[in-house]
């Protein structure tokens, strides 16, 4: 049987991993490899890399002496690639067939569009037709205005006239193979997912939805598979302050006989 | 010195991902389409993401196919196709046309049959070992493993299934011929149960 899934979100600015709020405040976190080393370990099912800089500079150098200056999202992956051994979406700043082409020869087995999605929508048809529909995955940030979620651009500073699940189901019918869906208004709030817009997104598409944004306590995770027929749950901030953080979530997951992988911390190694 | 484990090099997608967990296990792994290379080998891997006529196309524009089946088919190295690696070991596949395949493993490759559900089929789904195989140790837990496809081997002799797997209708996720093995899903990408499959081939 296919399982959901349980994904932790990397945020990238300028080379460094990031917490957000509401998509304005963002913390450092420190090094985005050593992270992807911890989260591989306690059996994510995937990992999605946002690279949210404004500008291209990346710079690991304050964290350690011995760690090289690296200088781009190429060089991260490539790091990344070494050492975690489960599907990686990227995202951020991908604007052509080269920048998805660029990112999958460098170890990312899917690429994340937004912006450049709700510019040029045949760009998603163009990405798929070169790639398989598999590796093209819309990123919707929704934000609540006036009763509507709105299909907000630009890293969410600018409000389009999509509404969520619209813009979606177009998505999916250009040729998109899963929607990345994040809540602007619930991001960084602890205060559980967005529901009515995971619902009325995973209900107006065939394809997998990962619902995004606002999960404070593993039961929030479960609430999202009760209430919709999203495919994934993903959070960032959450995975980044407990200890073990995805194993817990998954052995919550499991043990409250929700469809998901087995949670032991090393995999099949330790039943086999 | 130990021979090397050699990736066979036809520009396929996710020869990368393979090297990088293939480093993990071993000092010697090479990408090549050598023939050198090939002989010196001990065990091949051929990778594989895309359709199966642009796969193949590729694989005999850039691999030496007649050295390759006499290393494998006849000297019996041993060999591990994955993904579209394991659908071109049939006699046909039916993705985009039909299209000739290695012939390996009598069978043929055609669209999977999920009634609603979405395809490609994406994502962990587990593998129930049908038969003793070297590759897994037997179980009674079936194991996960992620995959991404449409298309699968449906081999002729059903004796040559090892692993079925269920989306929509159960189909053949591992398939072996002596020495001759192919793995649908993708073990590159399936964190430790990958790992132990890849160790378990080289071991051989």
């Amino acid at each position: 049987m296919k399982k959901k899934r349980l994904i932790p979100v990397l945020l990238l600015k300028n080379g460094w991993l990031v917490q957000s709020k509401g998509f304005k405040e963002f913390k450092n976190l420190g090094n985005p490899i050593t992270a992807v080393k911890r989260l591989s370990k306690w059996a994510s099912d995937e990992l999605i890399y946002l690279d949210i800089s404004r500008d291209d500079e990346y710079d690991l150098r304050r964290d350690d002496l011995n760690t090289p200056n690296r200088h781009s999202i190429f060089e991260i992956l490539d790091d990344i690639s070494k050492s975690t051994f489960m599907p990686i979406t990227v995202g951020g700043k991908i604007k052509t067939i080269q920048d998805i082409h660029d990112r999958l020869s460098r170890g990312a087995d899917k690429i994340a569009t937004n912006t450049q999605a709700l510019i040029d929508p045949s760009f998603i048809t163009a990405g798929a037709k070169e790639f398989g529909a598999q590796c093209i995955v819309i990123s919707i940030d929704a934000k609540l205005i006036d009763g509507k979620y709105r299909v907000m651009s630009h890293n969410g500073s600018v409000a389009t006239d999509y509404d969520a699940a619209q813009w979606a189901h177009q998505a999916q019918e250009l040729g998109a193979g899963e929607i990345f869906l994040n809540s602007i208004d619930n991001d960084g709030q602890k205060m559980g997912f967005q529901i009515p817009l995971v619902k009325s997104v995973s209900e107006a598409v065939k394809i997998p939805v990962i619902a995004c944004g606002g999960a404070g306590e593993w039961s929030d995770f479960a609430e999202v598979f009760d209430e919709t027929s999203a495919d994934a749950v993903a959070a960032a901030n959450v995975f980044q302050h407990v200890d073990q953080s995805v194993h817990l979530a998954k052995k919550y997951l499991y043990e409250h006989n929700y469809p998901v992988r087995p949670p032991e911390l090393l995999g099949v190694e330790e039943r086999l | 010195m130990t021979k090397p484990i050699c990736i066979l090099d036809y520009g396929s997608g996710n020869v990368r991902s393979v090297y990088n967990m293939m480093s993990l296990l071993s000092q010697d792994v090479v990408i090549s389409n050598k023939p050198s290379d090939l002989q010196a080998a001990s065990h091949l891997i051929l990778p594989g993401v895309g359709a199966f006529g642009s796969s193949m196309e590729k694989i005999k524009e850039k691999i030496p196919l007649d050295l390759l089946e006499e290393l494998v088919v006849t000297k019996k190295k041993p060999f591990l196709g994955i993904c579209v690696g394991m659908q071109v070991l049939a006699n046909k596949g039916y993705e985009f046309g039909e299209h000739e395949g290695l012939g390996w493993i009598p069978g043929e490759t055609k669209h999977l049959e999920v009634n609603d559900l979405p395809l490609p089929h994406v994502g962990w789904n587990t593998v129930s070992v049908k038969k003793e195989t070297p590759l897994l140790p037997e179980t009674k837990e079936d194991i996960h493993f992620y995959f991404v496809h449409s298309y699968a081997f449906s081999p002729t002799d059903k004796k040559t299934i090892t692993g079925i797997t269920e989306y929509g209708e159960s189909f053949c996720s591992m398939v072996q011929k002596d020495n001759i093995m192919g793995v649908q899903f993708h073990p590159e990408k399936s964190q430790q149960a990958g790992q132990i499959l890849l160790k378990n081939f080289i071991s051989l």
